[in-house]
């Protein structure tokens, strides 16, 4: 193997960049934050606003345990910057059930039993809320295919699935359905 | 990550100013859109910018047609393209291309002159752990010559970098003879996107025409009667979710069964997008019988040389190319 190069030895040389001042909208509450430029709107969401549900798999887009919805669209947190997504509204799995209302995703999650470890399980319930809204549910196959940014070792998918058709015909997505 | 200065400019001129550029790792200052592919490099420490300035806001995201085509501000998703209706209409092998393309999510995120941007999948270019690697550190050496080069590309390559180009979306559209806006501090010049990458050479650490202080403003499609009868034909390591092992956007105009003009480009294969005119040349006035297409393909290969691991390749594009042929071809 080629020797490590001064990069992979020193993984984050240098001072500290000036942190920004910011405004995140999350869950329909605004707040006000003050964050190194280097934040992901991920670690924002954790680390700076106490919102855990949102989990930090790979970091890199590959497995999408961070996914949340940004107006209402699905995204991996992990690929935004937070100071980029001021004025954005940020949807997380906090902000998904009415009360003590579960979201019929939710709540079919745990009829279905979709989940082993439950790591992706948020991330997996936030794709799939936009999977259902999208119209993109209206199949295994179609499920399948429009859930692969989602990632689960402990192989639930089939569960996942079952779950996510259960939702759709619970909440009249399903085109011709 | 690398500590950098992030400028979020009130407008674009303010941006241009700055005077970054992309795709170039010496560059000490870089522009980042939707992120998707930028945040990576910088959690990796692949890119160590000084300063990242923001394009946020700042670009049209507008996808207008007529007769003269299509024309796609660089602002626009990945996923509001591919679900355009014009766009699936008229040139369905750009939205296959954009739904064959990464995550929902990364869709709804990632901008469409950032896909034209995004760097490499080479192993050996995003491993920092490497010290080899002339894209990353030019004159370093190249790891993936001799190294594990079965993702990398058999067309056009140098000695220096054997790196394939990874946007499914440049394939489909250097077929259709799209060309780029790109916008700087003195106005804007309109290049072919088949003129836009440049092949590695003795150079491959700079992988576009962009000048400091320029960026991708829009992307236009010219009208083509071959748009309505493309298809884009990836194939993969798994179904979804996958960068391509080779990939081909072929746009057919057909007439009485006989296929009157042909775009064919390649992709996973050439260090740049790869359009081929001498397969298009041969398809032109052919039937779809397979042996016909088959002879055609062949010219494919003209100049490709594998390194190993990745010879298969050289004959792969070609089974690619006859089958996304046949399948255009059956099209209405």
């Amino acid at each position: 193997m080629p020797g490590l190069t001064p990069e992979a030895a020193a993984q984050t040389a240098g001072a500290a960049p000036a942190p920004l001042d910011l405004v995140l909208r999350v869950n329909g509450t605004e707040h006000r934050l003050k964050l190194d430029p280097r934040t992901t709107l991920l670690d924002a969401l954790r680390e700076h606003l106490h919102l855990t549900g949102s989990k930090k798999g790979c970091g890199l887009g590959q497995c999408g345990a961070c996914t949340v919805l940004m107006d209402g669209k699905r995204v991996k947190s992990c690929l935004s910057l937070a100071a980029l997504v001021e004025g954005r509204e940020i949807t997380t799995i906090e902000g998904l059930a009415q009360g003590d209302q579960l979201h019929p995703l939710q709540a079919a999650f745990i009829e279905r039993d979709a989940f082993q470890c439950g790591y992706c399980t948020s991330g997996q319930i936030m794709a799939g809320v936009a999977c259902i809204n999208e119209g993109h549910a209206g199949s295994a196959q179609e499920i399948r295919d429009w859930m692969s940014g989602n990632l689960c070792r402990c192989g639930a998918y089939d569960h996942i699935v079952a779950a996510i058709q259960d939702a759709a015909l619970a909440t009249g997505s399903v085109r011709g359905g | 990550m690398h500590p950098f200065t992030l400028e979020r400019p009130r407008d674009l001129a303010a941006a241009l100013a700055f005077r970054a550029q992309a795709g170039r790792n010496d560059a000490p200052a870089e522009y980042i859109a939707g992120g998707t592919d930028m945040v990576q490099l910088l959690q990796e420490n692949v890119r160590r910018p000084d300063r990242l300035v923001s394009l946020a806001g700042l670009l049209e995201n507008r996808i207008e047609s007529g007769p003269q085509g299509i024309r796609v501000g660089a602002a626009a998703t990945m996923a509001e393209v591919a679900a355009h209706p014009t766009v699936i209409e008229q040139f369905p092998v750009i939205s296959e291309a954009l739904l064959n393309s990464a995550s929902p999510q990364v869709r709804n995120q990632a901008t469409m002159g950032g896909n034209l941007l995004q760097r490499t999948r080479c192993p050996y270019f995003r491993d920092v752990g490497y010290a080899a690697c002339n894209k990353r550190a030019p004159g370093s050496g190249c790891s993936a010559i001799g190294g594990e080069n079965r993702w990398n590309a058999v067309l056009g390559t140098s000695e220096n970098c054997i790196a394939a180009n990874p946007s499914d979306l440049a394939v489909a559209l250097v077929a259709l003879d799209a060309s780029v806006d790109l916008r700087g501090a003195n106005g804007v010049r309109v290049v072919p996107l088949a003129e836009f990458h440049r092949l590695p050479g003795d150079t491959p650490h700079i992988e576009t025409v962009l000048e400091p202080g320029e960026v991708i403003a829009a992307i236009t499609v010219p009208a083509n009667p071959a748009g309505r009868r493309s298809h884009y034909l990836k194939v993969r390591d798994r179904a979804s979710f996958e960068f391509a092992v080779v990939s081909t956007a072929v746009a057919l105009d057909m007439e009485g069964g006989r296929i009157r003009q042909a775009r064919v480009a390649l992709g996973g294969v050439g260090t740049k997008p790869w359009r081929v005119p001498r397969v298009e040349a041969a398809l032109a006035g052919a039937g779809l019988d397979p042996a016909a297409l088959r002879t055609a393909a062949a010219l494919a290969a003209e100049g490709a040389q594998g390194r190993g691991h990745n010879d298969f390749k050289i004959e792969l594009m070609q089974r690619a190319i006859v089958r996304a042929v046949e399948t255009a071809g059956a099209r209405a």
